[in-house]
């Protein structure tokens, strides 16, 4: 054997008779984003690798950090809400609606049941909505490109629905303390009944293009592993947990809304890997598209506001003009806030699309939160991404990335 | 079991750490002396009767002028299969604002610290990698803190932080071009 050359940086290259006997390796560090179209967002990585396998994955977060908490803070409980739609903004229905939950129970007041049912239906679209453009993105990571094109032609049909009932696409501020801004039509109920007939067809569209394809298989059977307890003991929630098969669902396990009457099933993965997330997260929207069916079915008439909201929500804006009360109530709503607000602290959790989305509101007797916490699924699950990606392959850091669904804008607040 | 059994629980097993019990809207808050925090999590993550296993969030809260001590981390937990939950309120005083972590009980605890201590200044000892998370590594200040200025400029009572920036800016003024 010859003797070893060295190379200008002083690493061996292999020897000289090519038999890769001598062959040295050597760690090299990847940074990998924040500008990066894998990483839905901007979340940076930096990953250690030992030629293709991953020995060290640090997430940095923040990018997009806004201070929503401290913002929080210093608005009203009414002008808070629209910061919860550019939390998850692709899912900022559900976000509303956890929030104006949160806020409902502080002050003790509950929504009528017309509204109820709104808000549940609102919140499965939004669900359907962005589990779509997750198995979108996913799909297109690790790369089957035609599922994009599919899965955005119904998004684009949610998106025309929500304009329908309130005017706005992606940033809907729909649902108000106490009920919702306004009333829906029976034109958008039809509309939105000729969508729940056609999409589980849609679902099985998708399915077709992947769930038995080779090269998908083998990119996510048996890839990110995480197990039950240890998905507990990360946090982690939503379908990213019940993939590991834990049967956790805030749905469920806290109805609010009108979930106690709605009948669904929470489906339940076994391997805890990508795959498993996957069909539990296509289940999902089955299941979804079933409670906007029963929605629409049992969709009682009456109030969209509950009695005693006149206190939250702003009077309507011609009012303003003529007489001097409503005036005085607009002004003294967005400068003072609710003036009811009784002294304590409540947690509320609702399950948004991405997993459990919490508000932790301390009240001190004012019109604003004393402090508005949001506990973001996003967050928690960007969290577990060492663990997920380390000792893996770095094709795979994307597969996972895409698997736990996280959006930025909530990771970040 | 009830949130109230729970907190008459850890008195029981705890009784010199638990300063006050309340109830606010059907959930219970049990307020804590924060020097023994790591054992009664342990407590309530491993005992049978208890299985907290999943943190659903940890947070700090700023009680500036309404309260001593000033802080607390607040910890909310549920039980999967007791289908339990619980809120524990650990105080923690301005002057050494440090707390025990409880990663080594919950890995989940782990982010949600360093964004405690980002926000609120509050240490976690014990914590395998502190570090600020959402914010830039080289801020001043923790923005959480109710001292911590919302907006712009107003005088007096100007944030610290900001009075040594407009300080020193005065100072290097002699430095500028064409003096």
């Amino acid at each position: 054997m010859g003797e070893i050359e060295k190379d200008t940086l002083g690493n061996y290259d292999g020897g000289s008779n090519g038999d890769g006997k001598n062959l040295s390796t050597q760690e090299i560090t990847l940074n990998m984003g924040p500008q990066h179209p894998a990483t839905h967002g901007v979340l940076r990585l930096v990953l250690e690798l030992d030629g293709e396998t991953v020995t060290k994955c640090t997430p940095y977060v923040g990018y997009l950090h806004r201070g929503v908490e401290k913002l929080g803070e210093n608005r009203t409980y009414l002008s808070a809400l629209p910061l919860t739609d550019r939390l998850d903004y692709i899912s900022s229905m559900a976000n509303n609606v956890g929030y104006v939950n949160a806020v409902e129970k502080l002050f003790g007041i509950e929504a009528p049941e017309r509204a109820k049912y709104i808000r549940t239906m609102m919140a499965e679209m939004t669900r359907i909505s962005s589990h779509i453009i997750w198995v979108a993105t996913h799909a297109l990571d690790i790369g089957a490109m035609t599922v994009f094109l599919y899965s955005f032609r119904e998004r684009e049909w949610l998106l025309d629905l929500f304009e329908m009932a309130c005017g706005a696409r992606l940033t809907v501020s729909y649902p108000r303390i106490g009920g919702v801004r306004n009333d829906i039509s029976q034109h958008f109920l039809d509309s939105l009944y000729e969508f729940v007939k056609e999409f589980p067809r849609r679902i099985s569209e998708y399915e077709t293009l992947i769930d038995q394809n080779r090269i998908w298989l083998k990119r996510t059977k048996g890839i990110g592993v995480i197990s039950a307890k240890e998905a507990i003991n990360w946090g982690l929630t939503g379908a990213t947990l019940r993939g590991s098969g834990v049967n956790y669902d805030v749905r469920k396990a806290f109805p609010y809304e009108v979930y106690d009457k709605m009948e669904f099933d929470v489906p339940l993965g076994t391997e805890g890997d990508v795959y498993d997330r996957y069909r539990c997260r296509m289940e999902e929207l089955r299941q979804s598209n079933r409670i906007i069916k029963q929605c629409i079915e049992q969709m009682p008439t009456g109030p969209i506001l509950a009695p005693d909201a006149a206190k939250f929500v702003l009077p309507p804006k011609e009012n303003l003009f003529r007489n001097m009360e409503p005036l005085i109530h607009h002004f003294v709503l967005l400068t003072k806030g609710p003036l009811t607000a009784p002294a304590g602290e409540i947690y509320c959790g609702s399950e948004v699309p991405k997993g459990e989305l919490g508000f932790y509101i301390v009240s001190d007797g004012t019109g604003k939160p004393y402090r508005m916490r949001v506990r973001a699924p996003s967050f928690v699950h960007a969290s577990v991404l060492p663990r997920l990606c380390e000792g893996g392959l770095l094709a795979d850091v994307i597969a996972n990335i895409g698997t736990i669904d996280i959006v930025l804008g909530e990771c970040d607040r | 079991m009830e949130p109230l059994q729970i907190a008459e629980k850890i008195k029981e097993a705890f009784p010199e750490e638990v300063a006050d019990v309340s109830q606010f809207r059907d959930q219970v808050s049990a307020h804590l002396r924060k020097d023994r925090i790591l054992d009664i999590c342990r407590y309530l993550h491993d005992a049978p009767e208890m299985d907290f296993d999943y943190l659903v969030d940890l947070c700090g809260v700023d009680y500036l002028g309404k309260k001593t001590p000033r802080f607390e981390v607040v910890y909310h937990l549920y039980s999967m299969a007791q289908k339990h939950f619980i809120r524990l309120r650990a105080q923690v005083p301005e002057e050494d604002p440090a707390v025990s972590s409880v990663v080594a009980v919950w890995k989940g605890a782990d982010w949600h610290e360093r964004e405690c201590f980002d926000m609120m200044g509050i240490r976690f000892e014990g914590h395998p990698d502190l570090r600020r998370i959402l914010l830039p590594e080289d801020w001043v200040g923790y923005p959480l803190r109710k001292d911590y200025p919302v907006q712009g400029y107003s005088g007096e009572d100007d944030w610290s932080g900001y009075r040594e920036v407009v300080e020193k800016s005065k100072k290097l003024k002699e430095f500028e071009w064409g003096k």
